[in-house]
């Protein structure tokens, strides 16, 4: 199984890259949707069902979409960009850095000892089929125990709603509003 | 509007299943992966697609901006409105077990609910956000 995931990771980071050098946006944004595809292959990989769901049906469609509708609105090309500043690369192999340094105190991926698995999961499994009956916990998680969470969640994406209607829509007369 | 006959033919074809596999994926979402959020960008999906072939003034006349923009807070009201039934029936704030007389029937009448809530909401949000962009294209 690692292999495929290797082999996954290594055309992530590909597209990745390819689509930070290509000049035309259009195929950037396409590239974008390929990236997505293969998260979502990872995700599914790590029996992640529903994080894989949604990076298929956000990421690889619906984003694409708007990232073209965007790209309808302004330019296909992009612009000339300026003079790389060796300071900010600086900052951001200092930052990764330190993120890949931190991952070394991390637990293993899939270590039953690890914290996470010691926390509130047992009784998430345990108790959830009692208590709620539903088959998939990952419902139960979202939907009861968490449910505040995912009700700021459908908030904030009625706020983006919200932001958009008053910046994009357009006022004339033969839309009602 | 797309005159590539064969586009607008398998579009046709096509947009009931997307829209049947949504409601599939909302109402399913129990016992199966999916649940609101991906059920609502693949309802919406349905209606881009309709959008992008057939053209905008076509879908808009199916399913007007100022409609889309009531389902966009509807769905918030019916998430909040759950908790706000689940704290009058004596319970705390969201605490779905209070609404029926079987705690389990009551959690997966709330879920079913929120969900329901989550779907409206990120369904037509993504029509709203779709229209914004693709509406001033062409003025």
């Amino acid at each position: 199984m690692w292999i495929f995931d290797l082999i996954i990771l290594v055309f992530v980071v590909i597209t990745a890259f390819i689509s930070l050098q290509v000049k035309d946006l259009l195929s950037a944004a396409m590239i974008f949707g390929v990236y997505s595809f293969l998260m979502c292959l990872l995700w599914s990989g790590m029996g992640a069902v529903d994080v894989a769901f949604t990076e298929a049906a956000v990421g690889a469609g619906m984003s694409t979409v708007l990232f073209l509708g965007a790209l309808g609105l302004t330019t296909k090309e992009e612009k000339k960009a300026s003079a790389p500043s060796w300071g900010a690369l600086l900052l951001v192999v200092l930052t990764g850095a330190a993120l890949v340094y931190g991952t070394m105190d991390l637990p293993h991926y899939g270590d039953p000892a690890a914290p996470i698995h010691h926390h509130t999961a047992p009784r998430f499994i345990e108790e959830s089929p009692k208590e709620i009956g539903v088959p998939n916990m990952v419902t139960s998680v979202l939907a009861s125990y968490r449910g505040y969470d995912t009700l700021g969640e459908t908030t904030v994406i009625f706020t983006a709603g919200l932001g958009v209607i008053l910046i994009l829509r357009r006022r004339n007369k033969e839309e009602d509003v | 509007m797309n005159s590539n006959i064969v586009l607008r033919a398998v579009a046709k074809l096509f947009i009931p299943f997307i829209m049947l596999f949504a409601l599939y994926v909302q109402f399913h979402g129990d016992y199966g992966p999916g649940g609101g959020f991906q059920a609502g960008v693949i309802f919406a999906a349905g209606f881009i697609l309709h959008a992008l072939i057939y053209g905008l003034e076509e879908t808009q006349k199916v399913a007007k901006p100022s409609t889309v923009e009531i389902f966009v807070a509807l769905g918030v009201l019916i998430y909040a409105g759950t908790g706000v039934v689940s704290l009058l029936k004596g319970g705390t704030f969201l605490d779905y077990g209070v609404l029926e007389h079987d705690p389990v029937h009551g959690q997966h009448l709330g879920i079913l609910l929120v969900e329901l809530g989550v779907g409206i909401t990120v369904a037509s949000v993504m029509m709203t956000i779709f229209y914004g962009f693709a509406g001033r294209g062409r003025s």
